[in-house]
């Protein structure tokens, strides 16, 4: 494990904050907009025995459960990324 | 003795699952004995007063127990509350009357465009947990205006946070207080006006005596109320249709059979389609069929706008604040989406299964067999029938002979209904005994009075804390800025309720204002000043300025001011989003009226909201204020001095969970 305290260590922590935000954030957009864009091709497909419209039921309900779902994992894994380079809090 | 309080304070804690495991239950038991007395033959009237009396009554003695003198405490609630506990506050404080009583019916008007506000109120918390809310738990401000001062150079930052705070809180608390007047007039027949003020006792038990504290634990119980109360209607419908107790996997049934119910509709001449070519008031617009109440540009404009606006906002931030430690706040944000998460994926069941009912056993029946429930709500002008609010049977028959070649037989263009009647009035459409009702107004009011006390909290600290200690009085001591900041509440809140007793008209818009505000005031200072250590003094502050600014003129100016927009500021008419024609035909014609110029006490000017720049709606003037934001602050950031090595090496700090927070309070 990297020194705490090294510059070095500083930087790469951070490094690795910003690519999970990164990544997080193009999830986030990708259900939050882009996936909504094609509500009308989407719609044609029926989810089998629910009876939803694809499209509708990903704004209603598929895109918020990615959210919650997303966040969780958000949370283990920045708290990993701290860890990894000794600024977890200590328990 | 500081052991002593330790050890009291962590069997507190050790007994939270089992004290509101107690309270819910103790909540159902209520609810049973309720409907029992109905049963046995207690007026409605005398079951409503129990539902409303009993509840503030609980919140009203968990304020009292939990009340505190201690300055953390009543700022950040002591900085323990764990990461669950204060996802379920968050939860109350995040969902507003606009969540409980309105969202349901925006979606039974809008059909699939009503989403947009689903989507906006639940991703925002991906940004909360993602860029911001964690990192402000470390600086270990107590205010948001806190963050701004430290980072960018004292108190002109705070300054402008306080305004940013103030403006954005202000619409948004007046918003609920009306919700509270509404509900309580509705089920208890008190005059609206004195409804507002007796919810504002409730209001201010909570918030005056606790802060932070007690509003925390009150917000759990309020939570615990509100999410029994939305759920249950649905749940009985969703067992008594379709024999499964789960309405959010059921709806999809309903969703088919309204779209089969809407072709039979256009075939028996009982609704007209809404096309590009005609689209008159009360045709039909397809529930599932997505742009034709909103253009894409302001579908996505809300969606964009109601979660950055998520994590801009001050009283949703400081939640955050009070988790033990960095990783709780992270934790907690997600506990948080989860419980709001329930109400919302719900919310569009209730529009499907009120939506199928009105289509199948309203439209087409026979005027003169229309169900008693409808004339209830028709007395108090929040349902239509042909035109007229109508009290009984015998009126609606003759609204309906007057419309000539009109056959006795409701159509779909005969029936207006006010869409924050569809949550309360769903258990009668259902016929669901009237305990019910009672439940869901008191979740209704669960839902107002949490995000009132939050919004109230966060104005009454900013304006005690910020202003009055650190800007007016630094040597003001523990009790006088604890009073200052309860008087101040005080204040604050009776003046709200007085405004909100004048029934200011477009309150939902009001709620997407507040986000809008907050959004272009806040968010790009606390990303900036979080993500950019190059971020200056003098660029923060001109940004602010800058986006706060410019979405506060496109709002004030195309709402109040729609004919100096036009006349000065090159503003066209919005277009109508099925027909993509201007929703003024003729603005000259318009701008040509005597009282075109006329503005804000005029506040039915017939141009206002329906104008604008690039066809933007003015609940999106975030979208304007944001980008103009991170603009200014990159460029100034640019010409000016960079930050101090010190204040690098804090940006630093705030990066890394472990370690004291930045800020150390005196105590």
């Amino acid at each position: 494990m990297a020194q705490p305290d090294s510059k070095a260590n500083e930087e790469l922590h951070w490094q690795k904050t910003t690519r999970l935000m990164f990544i997080h954030l193009g999830v986030w957009f990708f259900f939050g907009y882009v996936i909504h864009m094609f509500v009308v091709p989407l719609n044609k497909i029926v989810i089998p025995i629910l009876g939803f419209p694809l499209g509708f039921y990903m704004a209603a309900q598929g895109s918020l459960i990615v959210f919650v779902v997303m966040l969780f994992m958000f949370a283990r894994q920045q708290n990993q990324i701290d860890r990894d380079h000794g600024y977890a809090e200590e328990d | 003795m500081a052991t002593d309080t330790t050890t009291a304070a962590d069997a507190f804690y050790q007994q939270l699952g089992r004290m509101y495991g107690t309270y819910a239950g103790g909540f159902i038991g209520f609810v049973i004995l309720l409907a029992i007395l109905e049963q046995i033959g207690v007026p409605n009237k005398v079951l409503g007063y129990l539902f409303v009396f009993f509840t503030l009554a609980v919140y009203a003695i968990i304020g009292v127990m939990t009340r505190t003198a201690q300055l953390s405490e009543y700022y950040v609630a002591g900085r323990r509350v764990p990461a669950f506990y204060n996802g379920m506050a968050t939860g109350a404080d995040w969902m507003s009357a606009a969540s409980f009583v309105g969202m349901a019916g925006t979606l039974f008007l809008f059909g699939y465009d009503g989403i947009a506000w689903v989507l906006g109120w639940t991703g925002g918390f991906v940004l909360v947990s993602i860029l911001v809310g964690p990192y402000l738990r470390k600086f270990g401000a107590y205010t948001v205006p806190d963050f701004m001062a430290f980072r960018f150079g004292g108190n002109f930052a705070r300054f402008l946070a306080v305004v940013v705070l103030v403006c954005c809180s202000f619409t948004y608390v007046t918003a609920q207080i009306y919700g509270t007047g509404l509900i309580a007039s509705r089920f208890l027949g008190m005059q609206f006006e004195i409804a507002v003020f007796a919810g504002l006792v409730g209001i201010l038990l909570c918030a005056m005596l606790g802060g932070m504290r007690a509003v925390t634990w009150t917000q759990i119980a309020q939570y615990i109320v509100l999410i029994i109360a939305y759920l249950t209607p649905i749940v009985i419908l969703s067992t008594k249709k379709f024999g499964i107790p789960i309405p959010e996997l059921t709806y999809g049934v309903a969703i088919a059979e309204i779209t089969a119910r809407e072709g039979q509709m256009l075939a028996s001449n009982l609704a007209t389609l809404c096309t590009p070519t005609s689209c008159p008031a009360g045709s039909l617009k397809p529930h599932i069929e997505p742009f034709i109440n909103y253009s894409p540009l302001n579908f996505f404009g809300i969606i964009f706008c109601m979660m950055v606006g998520t994590a801009s906002l001050p009283h949703i931030l400081m939640r955050y604040f009070t988790t033990p430690s960095v990783k709780e706040a992270r934790d907690s944000v997600a506990w948080s989406l989860l419980f709001i998460f329930l109400l919302y994926f719900s919310a569009p069941a209730y529009a499907a299964f009120s939506k199928l009912e009105v289509y199948t056993n309203i439209i087409g029946s026979n005027v003169s067999a229309l169900k008693p429930w409808l004339f209830t709500w028709g007395e108090l002008g929040l349902i239509q029938i042909c035109g007229k609010s109508v009290a009984n049977v015998q009126a609606a028959v003759d609204a309906c002979k007057a419309i000539a070649g009109h056959t006795g037989v409701v159509r779909l263009q005969d029936f207006v209904i006010n869409p924050d009647v569809i949550v309360l009035s769903t258990p009668e459409i259902a016929g669901l005994p009237y305990v019910i009702s009672g439940l869901v107004a008191a979740g209704g009011l669960a839902a107002a009075l949490s995000t009132a006390d939050g919004l109230l909290l966060a104005i009454a600290n900013a304006l005690s804390h910020d202003i009055y200690y650190k800007m007016l009085d630094p040597n003001a001591p523990t009790i006088r800025r604890l009073t200052v900041a309860r008087v101040l509440l005080f204040f604050v809140a009776v003046a709200s309720a007085a405004l909100a007793a004048t029934k200011p008209g477009d309150i939902l818009a009001m709620v997407g204002w507040a986000f809008s505000l907050a959004m272009a005031g806040n968010f790009p200072v606390l990303v900036m000043g979080i993500w950019w250590k190059k971020a200056t003094t003098a660029g923060a502050i001109s940004g602010m300025i800058a986006g706060f600014g410019l979405c506060l003129f496109y709002l004030v100016c195309s709402r109040y001011y729609p004919g100096i927009g036009v006349k000065y500021f090159g503003m066209t008419s919005l277009l109508n989003p099925v027909t993509g024609g201007p929703i003024i035909p003729n603005l000259q014609a318009a701008m040509a009226l005597p009282n075109a110029m006329e503005s804000w006490p005029t506040l039915a000017h017939p141009l206002a909201n329906k104008v604008g720049w690039f066809n933007l709606n003015n609940i999106n003037c975030g979208l304007l204020g944001m980008p103009l934001g991170f603009l200014v602050i990159y460029v100034v950031s640019q010409f000016t001095k960079a930050p101090s090595a010190e204040m690098q090496a804090f940006v630093d700090e705030i990066r890394k969970p472990r370690g004291q927070t930045v800020l150390q309070e005196k105590s």
